[in-house]
């Protein structure tokens, strides 16, 4: 792997343990995945935030890199973290968590990180456009930055993203090349989606399916006519969570997909196997639901106009997470959503979401529009779970 | 027997092998504090991974796995060396920041849980000592 001489100063420690560290991480997988160089990246996004997730030992780690002079040198946000940075009680959080959570987000603030807590940094100004180069690790950001955006990354893990905000760079492999981004299965959609728990099946569906071909399978999906923002955000949650997929293609929809034609080996996705998928995600019965909440991933403006509009003078019967990000709820409040939801009990959970927070095993059963959540509160919480369209978890909320 | 594969992070120790023919996630699949294998289903479910040669074809799950396996470092159940076929970014990154001995491309199906091996991940050679 050719370095710069500056990379080589780095590697050499010559900016601090720091940046030493980060480099040692970057020229590592460059050799392991035979990159022929570092590139320059704009954004970066960082996973591995939650305490629950990094525990004692990852806070550690990250107050090293802080200590050790580690600066981020490109503008870099957060994945979402356990808890609601700034109302957290109400959330059941305890204030031992909180202090721990604090410690974390300091040894980012510390770095020049943006502690803005959220898998859809896309939503709020982090937002690469087409071609650009960068460095992200939430899955679900990271397929919607490679597929919808047509922006370049690999699927970094939470220190191999804090080495590139470290350095500006990352070794040049993977998605950053041309040569994989063609798309290398092709995937005919034979089947009728109509809101976020269709597209959450689909890419269930598709994930299942794949996952068990080989690595770096990037799909071209055909049959797809409209898909929202909303549509698109969800599914890319969950063809990363079931399949691990970091890049697809969909005619008329993504920019790429007219520069390829479609792979000759192709699979099929039937309207059996999407209501298959789709009912795989619901066990539990409507009576045991105890926990309901929609923003995997983080809610977008006008969906909480929809959920504010909804829940107009009712009342909510049962905990309720209205999960997004601090900028979207800032206008949220301005709006007047936020007090006509916070209004009828229902709670909003900005920076964290049902995925992250240290809930385990405090709920019954989880009601959700978001395939991705319902893997998470089975595996990761040991909740049951009901995959209802966002109307209906709205509906159910009051019922 | 001695097995050449490629070094992912060096050094040199010498350890029992635990061997699955699964995938292992270190992110849910692994208690970070005991380093016992938690994954339902798992060939080596209820086994701890602390002080082996841990082989395994290839990690999966969250990215979150590279903490996970920081976390056993520092609490003492670290596997001593991770020898893989393929060895993706968690546990590469893993492996970087815990500062644990990792080789791979290695042959794993010539070895078995309880064989004795020296891993020089320097030179990125697996020798079966017994």
């Amino acid at each position: 792997m050719h370095l710069t001489p500056e990379e080589h100063a780095l590697l050499a420690g010559e900016r601090g343990p720091a940046t030493q560290k980060a480099m040692q991480i970057l020229a590592t997988l460059g050799r392991i995945y035979g990159a022929e160089c570092m590139i320059p990246v704009s954004s970066v996004q960082i996973a591995g935030v939650s305490y629950d997730n990094l525990g004692e030992a990852g806070l550690a780690w990250l107050a090293e890199m802080a200590s050790g002079g580690g600066r981020a040198q490109v503008f870099t946000t957060l994945n979402p973290a356990g808890m609601d940075v700034e109302d957290y009680a109400d959330l059941g959080i305890s204030e031992a968590f909180a202090e721990n959570q604090r410690r974390v987000l300091d040894a980012f603030e510390t770095m020049g990180v943006v502690t803005t807590c959220s898998c859809t940094p896309y939503l709020f100004g982090n937002l690469p456009h087409f071609g650009e180069h960068i460095a992200w690790s939430e899955s679900s950001a990271v397929c919607y930055a490679n597929a919808v955006l047509g922006a370049r990354t690999n699927r970094e893990g939470g220190p191999s993203a804090l080495a590139a905000a470290l350095t500006g760079r990352t070794p040049a492999y993977g998605y950053h090349l041309d040569a994989n981004r063609r798309p290398n299965v092709h995937v005919q959609v034979n089947a009728r989606l109509h809101d976020t728990p269709d597209f959450g099946a689909l890419g269930k569906s598709i994930g299942d399916q794949l996952q068990s071909c080989g690595l770096n399978r990037v799909p071209y999906i055909s049959g797809i006519e409209q898909a929202s923002q909303e549509n698109l955000k969800s599914f890319c949650a969950s063809i990363a969570t079931f399949g691990g997929i970091a890049l697809f293609h969909m005619p008329g929809i993504t920019p790429e997909a007219g520069l390829h034609a479609p792979p000759a080996e192709q699979i099929t996705i039937s309207q059996h196997t999407l209501d298959t998928a789709k009912s795989s995600l619901t066990n539990a019965t409507p009576d045991e639901i105890d926990f309901l909440s929609l923003g995997c991933p983080h809610l977008t403006l006008r969906e909480i106009q929809h959920i504010a509009h909804a829940l107009a003078g009712k009342q909510v019967t049962r905990e309720f997470w209205i999960t997004t990000s601090r900028p979207v709820k800032g206008m949220a409040d301005r709006m007047g959503y936020t007090e006509i939801i916070e209004a009828a009990g229902a709670k909003f959970a900005t920076d964290t979401c049902c995925v992250v927070a240290p809930i385990k095993g405090r709920f019954k059963a989880l009601a959700t529009d978001s395939a991705k959540a319902c893997y998470y509160a089975a595996a990761k919480n040991g909740f049951k779970t009901r995959l209802l369209s966002f109307d209906d978890v709205i509906a159910e909320s009051t019922r | 027997m001695i097995l050449k594969g490629r070094t992912i992070f060096p050094g040199q120790i010498c350890g029992q092998a635990l061997v699955s023919r699964m995938g292992i996630s270190f992110y849910g699949g692994v208690d970070p504090e005991t380093g016992m294998i938690t994954e339902a289903g798992h060939d080596l479910e209820g086994q701890s991974v602390a002080g082996k040669v841990l082989v395994f074809p290839i990690g999966k799950g969250s990215t979150v796995g590279s903490y996970i396996l920081y976390r056993l470092k520092h609490n003492g159940n670290a596997p001593a060396a991770i020898i893989n076929t393929e060895c993706e970014t968690i546990t590469a990154v893993g492996c970087i920041i815990s500062e644990i001995p990792c080789v791979d491309q290695i042959d794993i199906d010539q070895l078995s849980t309880g064989m004795r091996l020296y891993v020089d991940a320097e030179a990125g050679t697996l020798v079966v000592v017994e």
